[in-house]
């Protein structure tokens, strides 16, 4: 193959050539580095892009800087509010959740109702209508419901659902669609994973909803809104402290609002991701390349000698060379962006599915796209360096010189006397090993990076598995949970273990609460349960379930970090309902689980905190599944039930939802792993099949067969391939940790175990590249041209 | 080559000693070499004896342990590793027993590769035509022979038109005809361009083209002749 290129120097001609002739190894690199490059672009693209949208989205719609709610305050508070400092638009509204009875659906579900100026006019957390029209004032049961509600149950404009409003059952037609920057990501209170068929929210003219819960005249729900560079705290201490008397709950920043502070983390998360596993990739690339160039530059040893003698300097040499290393980066890493921009596009479209914005303004980052290229340039070029700087080093005078035969010696292994025995082949492949044990260990460590990118391909799927294991088989052994529209007396738990089907029930409290340590917080639930639950537990990632001590909090593990407390240590808990009383309670101990930020009690501990007798907030219940229908129908009906959730809808809706996404991460993952691991074997096999060519055309002019000649060499891959096994299983535990803690956010945190199904699979396929590899050298080998091959010296 | 000019080298007490481990290869053990402007210079000797060290040396390959090699006015033996690059890329045309082609570039190529960083080259063209080459032009060096292939080297290393062209045993790998072909592409330059041609060669045959010939035996001059009529390569009987 004669390339042609008129007018381009005669050196950068041979890189041309040279690169021609080595185009499945300079292929093999390139994909790596455009693996690398895609994940980069993707993820980073979408990360600019989410960050876009949302800012554009939170002014748009006028997104609050300041939450919080109360029992009732009344509507002149509002003007003592707006007078705080700092404050510059004061919203207040009533919300309420009640239970919903949709039509075709057998058990019930939670809807929020938030009350609603008329034609949508509110002053902040404006709601933006998608389609139909805004509630008629005069129509009370009108309302405007969200979108991922209405298109998990097909609901358009004119769908009508029973709701049970204050304890009477209503019908409430849906007239308009709406979304809100408040419900980006929309997810049932006290649940982690969000489920559109059994949550949605509802908006409704203000009049219409403050006479349906006593609320006229006054509010539950108030949004603040900050000017430029007033401090949040500040207003956060206030506001706290003109709702007390009203029951108020708490005050939290738009940062830990719940939809803002998920999108915050998952931007987070993929930032980190976007970054680590690129990293890593391009590391690989860098390596492997340095191995490819450092082996090819040695076989052009004479022509750099020659080269030097006839005037070249170093400079010029090693930029010729470096320029080898710059145009496969460069190639990979337009595939790269290319790729990338149109995966990111995917993917964009996937975080739509659970993130819902009116527009998601997806676009490939130019400076993503230009960090990428950069980035893989230099990497190329630290990559190429140290083979480049070596290979250039050679004495002009060399050229002068007939090139020395190759030292070997016995094998160590030779001594002992089975192996004595080998076949010539098997005993050129040791003497080749023994005599470069460098060279080897290269081969091993980049071949074992493969096993390694693969094990944490495949271990990530085995992430989901443990996931769902620890959260709906392990912890959650209840089949439905039933929460209270408010707390109830011990009587509840009676009419409860009356209810249809129900064959146990156990109480639960949940208490709202701000927890504090020092200047940290966080306001969330601490969740009362009966000593040694049976059905509602508390379990470890790895272990089995905790028993709740008499005295004392329980936390996640993340909680206790983001708090900066460990077992042993001292939590001020401000209780936000009834009395708020505050309380200094130790931490008995922290719990390694895998989700958000859990706070548990000893049931009766936190009864006796709250000076209470048997007051419970909800249960959980094991069900005769044959009446799980009857048992749905009545709590649909009962005024006091708030809420509903049954494990197979949820676990079903976090399989669709959460699972669906990471199966695609996990997808590229392996997709990029296998790349790589065929990039790396590959690559070592055409290395040897250049170094050895000469060697194994005389070998076959003596007279050795075609397989015995491939013995040697393949033999040879094969061996390397099985040192490399082990090896990769180590790197590949490291790396599995490493992403998985990059993986780690408030929301949730992955555990990354090794299991011998993923390090088989893992195994698997290198093996399987290394046959592919194999045949595709053999073919090549079966081609050698024996002449051209000897009477040339390289 | 009846009065002579300023010489173009003047190599003086040239000792070069290869340290290989526990013992010292003493290569050369004081060399005075001088080559003229034009002159053919034919070096002979036992394998072993310090030929190519020699060239080495007046090549810039490589630096002296003691002693002087001086350029025109330029002393080699101070320059530094840059220097003698310049020096090469400038002045001096090499020609190597193994060819040391590239093997990814044509015959044009292989040429332009030096055509172009020289100063006032003649086109790769020119210099394989005088090498008898122009049919080959875009031959890669796997479809030349031996002969075309160091024909080839010639032209690459003459192509720069230097001032010294030095040979370490061109047609060591050759058989006669070929061989016989190689040296007179090699006379030819000589004659035609002016070039001060230095030839390495164990075949003494050789000598009878050389304007003067030096004999290396031990890393010391034992006798320098000068040839009163030089016979073509032709006419050469091996
Ligand atoms: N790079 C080197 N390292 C060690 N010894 C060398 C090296 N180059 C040449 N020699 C030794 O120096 C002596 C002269 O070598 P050389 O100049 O190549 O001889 P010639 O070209 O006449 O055959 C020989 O003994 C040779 O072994
Ligand atoms: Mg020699």
């Amino acid at each position: 193959m004669v390339i042609r290129v008129p007018r381009l120097p005669a050196l950068d001609r041979k890189l041309l050539r040279d690169l021609w002739e080595m185009k499945g190894q300079a292929l093999a690199i390139a994909a790596v580095i455009a693996a690398g490059v895609t994940m980069f672009v993707t993820y980073l693209s979408n990360f600019d892009s989410l960050e876009r949208t949302l800012d554009s989205y939170y002014q748009r719609q006028r997104f609050a800087d300041v939450f919080a709610s109360a029992e009732r305050a009344p509507a002149r508070l509002a003007a003592r509010i707006e007078a705080i400092p700092g404050v510059v638009t004061v919203a207040t509204r009533v919300v309420a959740e009640v239970t919903l009875d949709v039509p075709g659906m057998p058990e019930p579900a939670t809807g929020r109702l938030i009350s609603m100026p008329p034609d949508g006019a509110a002053v902040l957390n404006t709601v933006s209508l998608r389609r139909g029209r805004w509630p008629e004032p005069s129509r009370p049961d009108e309302v405007v419901a969200s979108e991922m509600f209405c298109e998990a149950h097909g609901f358009g404009p004119g769908s009508r659902l029973a709701a049970i409003i204050n304890g009477r059952r209503r019908t409430l037609t849906i007239v308009g669609i709406g979304l809100s920057p408040e419900f980006v990501y929309s997810v049932r209170p006290g649940e982690i994973f969000p489920d559109n068929q059994r949550f949605g929210i509802f908006w409704m003219d203000r009049q219409a909803l403050a006479s349906a819960f006593d609320m006229e005249g006054g509010f539950n729900d108030v949004s603040l809104k900050l000017a430029r560079g007033a401090s949040a705290d500040e207003a956060i201490v206030r506001l706290d402290r003109l709702l007390q008397p009203y029951g108020g709950r708490g005050a939290y920043p738009r940062a830990l609002q719940v939809s803002a502070w998920t999108i915050d983390n998952e931007l987070r998360q993929l930032r980190t991701f976007g970054f680590i596993t690129p990293l890593i990739f391009l590391s690989v690339a860098a390596f492997i390349l340095n191995i490819a160039l450092a082996r090819a530059l040695a076989l052009q040893r004479p022509q750099i000698a020659a080269l030097k003698a006839l005037g070249y300097t170093n400079r010029e040499l090693g930029w010729h060379y470096v320029k080898w290393a710059l145009a496969i980066a460069a190639a990979g890493a337009l595939a790269g962006v290319l790729a990338g921009n149109w995966l990111g596009a995917q993917m964009a479209g996937m975080y739509n599915e659970f993130f819902r914005f009116p527009m998601l303004d997806y676009r490939l980052s130019v400076g993503v796209a230009a960090a990428s290229l950069a980035g893989s340039l230099l990497v190329a070029a630290a990559g190429a360096q140290s083979a480049v700087r070596h290979a250039v080093a050679v004495p002009p005078a060399e050229a002068m010189r007939p090139e020395s035969p190759a030292r070997y010696r016995q094998s160590a292994g030779e001594r002992w006397r089975v192996l004595r025995r080998l076949s010539q082949p098997a005993r050129m492949v040791l003497r080749n090993l023994e005599r470069q044990p460098l060279r080897a260990l290269m081969s091993v460590v980049g071949i074992a990076f493969a096993g390694a990118i693969l094990i944490v391909g495949f271990g990530f799927i085995d992430v989901m598995d443990v996931l769902i294991d620890e959260q709906f088989i392990r912890a959650m052994r209840q089949d439905v949970t039933v929460t209270f529209v408010r707390p109830l007396s011990a009587d509840a738990m009676h009419a409860v273990n009356r209810l249809p089907g129900v064959i146990e029930a156990e109480p639960l409290r949940v208490v709202p609460a701000r927890l504090r340590v020092g200047h940290r917080h966080r306001t969330l639930a601490i969740t009362g349960l009966v000593a040694d639950p049976q059905l509602s537990r508390v379990v470890e990632r790895t272990g089995g379930a905790l028993a709740l001590p008499a005295r004392g909090l329980v936390l996640s593990k993340m909680l206790g970090d983001v708090l900066g407390v460990a077992s042993g240590g001292t939590v001020i808990v401000e209780v936000l309902e009834g009395a708020r009383p505050v309380f200094d309670v130790p931490v008995a101990a922290l719990v390694d689980d895998s989700v958000g930020l859990q706070a548990y009690m000893e049931i009766g501990a936190l009864r006796t905190l709250m000076r209470e007798g048997g007051t419970v907030s909800g249960a959980a219940l094991m069900v005769d599944h044959t009446r799980l229908d009857a048992l749905n129908a009545e709590l649909k009906q009962l005024p006091e039930v708030a809420g509903v959730a049954t494990r197979a809808a949820t676990l079903g809706s976090f399989r669709e939802t959460m699972a669906e996404q990471m199966n695609l991460i996990i997808f590229f993952n392996v997709f990029f792993s296998g790349v790589i691991a065929f990039g790396v074997v590959y690559n070592a096999a055409r290395v040897s099949l250049s170094e050895r060519s000469r060697e194994l055309a005389s070998l076959r002019v003596l007279g050795f067969t075609r397989a015995e000649v491939s013995l040697i060499l393949l033999g040879e891959l094969a061996l390397l391939t099985i040192l490399s096994l082990p090896v990769g299983a180590a790197i590949g535990w490291g790396l599995g940790r490493l992403m998985t803690d990059a993986f780690n956010s408030e929301v949730y945190r992955l555990p990354f175990t090794l299991t011998a199904q993923a390090v088989a699979w893992a195994f698997l396929t290198v093996i399987g590249a290394a046959a592919i590899s194999a045949l595709a050298v053999r073919r090549r080998l079966d081609r050698l041209d024996l002449v051209a091959v000897l009477k040339s010296r390289e | 080559m009846t009065e002579a000019p300023a010489p173009v080298f003047v190599a003086r007490n040239l000792t070069k000693v290869y340290p290989m481990g526990e013992v010292q290869v003493q290569a050369l053990r004081g060399v005075d070499f001088d080559v003229f402007p034009g002159e053919f210079v034919v070096l002979l000797g036992p394998s072993g004896s310090g030929k190519s060290t020699l060239l080495n040396i007046l090549g810039g390959l490589d630096v002296p342990t003691s002693g002087h090699v001086v350029y025109r006015n330029q002393d080699l033996t101070a320059a530094g590793d840059a220097a003698l690059t310049e020096y090469r890329r400038d002045h001096v045309g090499f020609v190597f027993q193994f060819y040391n082609l590239i093997p990814s570039l044509t015959a044009r190529e292989n040429v332009a590769l030096v055509t172009e960083i020289a100063a006032s080259p003649m086109t790769p063209e020119e210099a394989l035509g005088l090498v008898g080459l122009t049919e080959r032009l875009d031959h890669f060096p796997a479809q030349l022979s031996g002969g075309e292939q160091q024909r080839v080297a010639i032209a690459r290393a003459i192509a720069k038109r230097p001032e010294v062209l030095l040979c370490d045993e061109p047609t060591g790998a050759l058989d006669i005809t070929t061989g016989v072909v190689v040296l007179e592409a090699i006379a030819r330059v000589n004659r035609e361009l002016d070039t001060a041609t230095v030839v390495i060669t164990h075949n003494a045959a050789i000598a009878g083209m050389a304007h003067r010939v030096v004999r290396l035996a031990d890393g010391r001059v034992v006798s320098v002749e000068r040839n009163q009529t030089c016979v073509s390569a032709r006419e050469l009987s091996w």
